[in-house]
């Protein structure tokens, strides 16, 4: 803590940093300098480096040419720990806690307070209450971790995160999986850290959130440094030019006028015990529909019912005939899919082929008696990469190494083998650079062009409010509204989410 | 070739050709190192003799490679190796039937039904109650076991008729073209398991309940139904085991299998599949069970270490063979 350095010189610098995997160079000659008192967002396409360059300056990976120097002063680091003892500490993006410890548990792994002999549970819980309050979320942090949401656990490993004392706090898409209420408690609290004279470095795909927080804009791409500028001179689409290296067209498809006929599959007084209550709706054939609603509100639970995935029960049509799903292949057989958000832990096997996958729903239509038709699977697979524009260099390449894009393509090509009539998309777009975004909402557009009823449901409003003809909003279980057409703003949807005329509210502050 | 920049550490393809190769690898050296310590070891009776006598285990080995790639395991392969060889001689004493070759093929399909209600068993408790298979395994191994010995009277039961005796014993110590009997259960059921594994619907998923259970549901999949039945082909592997076994002492008391469900589950993992699930060598599995006889057999022949130890060196090369593989997937 020696202030030696001029006010403005830089706190943490790389220096010509490279990373090479085997042959392929991911990182290749970048320099940025991070100061104290200044959010920097780096920004940059899936596989742009990142990633790669968050762990080089965190100390998981050691660099393979160039130097980090920390106040000037060149810096080895031995690993995460020592990074972490001077001061630079890093909220991964994904979620890294022990699912059987408790939020608090968690917070203090590895740095428990004692008292005597025995830990001290007693001030351990009061403080991660208070620090999991600084968010506005009430949730007992004595629970196991593996009962929370995905939003509560992302933010139980940014509160875990911040309990080191640090100098530094790189934050990996901190807010992929939350919704607009805590996004926005995150970013007033990298204000507050901002404030402090932290340095802070923002890694997110959400250009408007980059916009909103950041001082400096880096942009990567393909490993190479393209662009550092202040955050004032850049607008989104400007962002997007730079990471993207082309102009893009616009982000959300034209649609096709809102469907008139009679609703394909229709639910009435659904209930999903503990997550969703008597909730009645319906979607016409070529109609998409949005489900937004706060992380918590219960949108992905009443899917999960609705397909057999969790319990649940009330009354389901499609097409005219009852349905019951007890699980999710009577869902499949009778037409209709849903596909998870959490496309890591429930949607692919990461251990497994891309074609093992592609056809693992839909495996009995690739069998020859008991075998599987290998030629047959080869040329669904062809096809869906062809289709789905589907990226990999290598067809033998694993699942767990395409990129959240490629994954999220898969998991759609995988789904649509299935050939339905109904397809529930959850969080299509979560952790997916935005040019594969581009495509996705095509291929949504295209499922609905097709006559089939298509389902979005998304935490990201601006989405919704593209490619929806319709939204449906949830809170606390409950569908407490709709919007169609040009009503469909993220105000509208804000008001019926949270309650709270937020406008209202913010004026009196 | 960008997946280098993805920050998980998915094991790559290369990875697991390596994990395939080395038991056979292994398998070669001790087999090198066998005729360096007595050149007997090559010797058609002894390698003859040295594959008889995996058969029980490679066989078994074979179920447990499916119960434990579909995420299962199951402990009481040994017991209930014990109580069908004890139900098998009990039918064959009964004297139901006159003519000793109806009276034995009506014991073996005997065999195949009472494993595969065996094996329903486990899969059932375990699936439909929701039930560690550690714990519902080891529970009916007491049960097995207990059964048999209380069938035994606490001692043996053995097969009364010579004539049957004599009959029966072909298919441990009879041949076809020279090739012994138990040679071929071993190539059969081997060949038939990694049918099942690699080649069908149902082997993928097996492959894809034990590597990620979320997945396979949300894939529509019954988990339930699959587990269920990776243990209903356990217990057939152990009928056939005992079909081979009974033949070789025509007897059977509490001590039978005594063991049998650890060994198998060494030669399962020494083989290269993974104890938690996902990832299965059929082949792999019968490497395994060979190079643990192969153990036994060259310490018989050699004076080097007391033949008592033969537990310590098989226990010394699990821990070898898990060290070796993982040493094989960090240099990748």
């Amino acid at each position: 803590m020696t202030p030696a350095a001029a006010p403005d010189a830089p706190l943490l610098e790389a220096v010509g940093l490279s990373r090479l995997f085997g042959p392929v160079e991911v990182l290749s000659d970048v320099s940025v300098a991070f100061r104290r008192g200044e959010v920097h967002a780096i920004i940059g396409e899936n596989g742009a480096g990142k990633s790669t360059l968050m762990r080089i300056l965190s100390g998981h990976l050691a660099p393979s040419r160039g130097a980090i120097r920390l106040d000037g002063a060149p810096l080895a680091l031995r690993g995460p720990v020592d990074a972490e003892r001077r001061g630079i500490v890093l909220v991964h993006q994904e979620i890294m806690l022990a699912p059987d410890l408790s939020i608090a548990e968690n917070m203090f792994l590895g740095r428990e307070l004692r008292r005597g002999a025995a830990v001290d549970d007693r001030t351990m819980n009061a403080r991660a209450e208070e620090a999991m309050r600084v968010f506005g979320v009430d949730v007992s942090v004595t629970v196991p971790v593996q009962r929370l949401s995905i939003a509560r656990r992302q933010l139980a490993q940014i509160a875990r995160a911040l309990g080191a004392p640090h100098r530094i706090a790189i934050f990996d898409e901190p807010t992929a999986s939350l919704t607009p209420v805590e996004t926005g408690a995150l970013l007033k609290l990298i204000r507050e850290l901002k404030a402090t004279g932290i340095a802070v470095v923002y890694i997110s795909h959400r250009l408007e959130e980059v916009k909103a927080i950041a001082d400096v804009v880096t942009i990567l791409r393909d490993g190479k440094h393209v662009a550092t500028s202040p955050a004032a001179e850049l607008q989104p689409v400007d962002m997007a030019r730079l990471m993207v290296g082309r102009d893009l067209l616009a982000l959300y498809p034209p649609r096709a006028p809102a469907p008139t006929g009679e609703p394909a599959f229709v639910v009435s007084g659904f209930n999903a015990p503990g997550f969703a209550e008597s909730a009645s709706f319906s979607v016409r054939p070529g109609e998409i529909l949005g489900f937004s609603g706060l992380i918590g509100a219960g949108r992905t639970e009443l899917f999960e019912a609705l397909f057999g995935l969790r319990k649940g029960g009330g009354e389901i049509r499609l097409n005219e005939a009852a349905q019951r799903w007890p699980d999710a292949r009577s869902a499949m057989n009778a037409g209709a899919v849903y596909l998870t958000e959490d496309r890591k832990g429930k949607g692919l096997l990461l251990e497994e082929t891309v074609a093992t996958n592609l056809t693992l729903a839909a495996l009995e239509r690739f069998q020859r008696g008991p075998l599987i038709d290998r030629a047959k699977e080869g040329r669904a697979l062809d096809e869906a990469i062809r289709r789905f524009d589907i990226r990999i260099g290598d067809k033998g390449i694993l699942a767990g190494q395409m990129s959240g894009g490629n994954q999220q393509k898969l998991l759609i090509a995988k789904m649509l083998l299935l050939d339905p009539k109904l397809v529930v998309i959850d969080e299509p777009t979560r952790g997916v650079d935005i040019g594969a975004k581009q495509q996705i909402y095509r291929f949504i557009v295209a499922l609905a062009a097709e006559g089939r009823s298509v389902i979005v449901i998304s935490s990201e409003m601006t989405e919704l409010i593209g490619v929806c003809h319709r939204i449906i909003v949830m809170r606390n279980g409950q569908i407490v509204g709709e919007v169609a057409g040009d009503a469909m703003t993220e105000h509208a949807i804000v008001v019926l989410a949270t309650g709270v005329d937020v406008s209202a509210g913010e004026a009196h502050k | 070739m960008t997946q280098a920049t993805h920050e998980t550490a998915i094991p790559t393809r290369s990875r697991f050709e390596i994990g395939a190769v080395a038991p056979f690898m292994a398998l070669a050296l001790l087999c090198v190192l066998g005729v360096l310590v007595n050149p007997r070891f090559l010797g058609l009776e002894n390698i003859t003799n040295v594959l008889a006598r995996s058969t029980f285990i490679a066989t078994i080995a074979v179920g447990q490679t499916l119960v434990i790639v579909g995420g299962g395991l199951d402990l009481s392969v040994g017991a209930m190796a014990a109580l069908v060889s004890g139900l098998v001689i009990l039918f064959l004493n009964s004297g139901l039937i006159a003519d000793p070759t109806l009276l034995i093929l009506a014991a073996m399909a005997l065999s195949l039904v009472a494993g595969a209600l065996c094996g329903l068993f486990n899969g059932l408790t375990s699936t439909l109650g929701k039930i560690e298979p550690f714990i519902v395994t080891l529970g009916s191994m007491g049960i097995f076991r207990s059964l048999l010995t209380w069938l035994a009277q606490g001692g043996s039961i053995t097969i009364k008729s010579s004539d049957v005796r004599a009959a029966y014993s072909q298919v441990y110590f009879g041949d076809l073209f020279g090739v012994p009997y138990p040679v071929l259960v071993i190539l059969g059921v081997a060949i038939l398991g990694a049918f099942i594994l690699y080649s069908t619907a149902y082997g993928r998923h097996v492959r894809a309940v034990g590597s990620n259970e979320d997945v396979a549901r949300y894939s529509g999949i019954s988990v339930a139904r699959v587990r269920t039945i990776t243990y209903v082909l356990q217990g057939l592997c152990v009928a056939i085991a005992v079909i081979v076994y009974v033949p070789r002492l025509s007897s059977a008391s509490s001590t039978t299998g005594l063991g049998w469900e650890l060994t198998a589950i060494t030669a399962v993992v020494v083989g290269g599949t993974r104890l938690k699930g996902g990832v299965g060598r059929m082949w792999g599995t019968i490497a395994g069970a060979l190079i643990l006889e192969v153990i036994g057999n060259i310490m018989l022949l050699s004076n080097l270490v007391s033949e008592y130890l033969i537990g310590a060196v098989q226990g010394a090369i699990i821990i070898i063979a898990m060290l070796a593989q993982r040493g094989l997937a960090r240099g990748r």
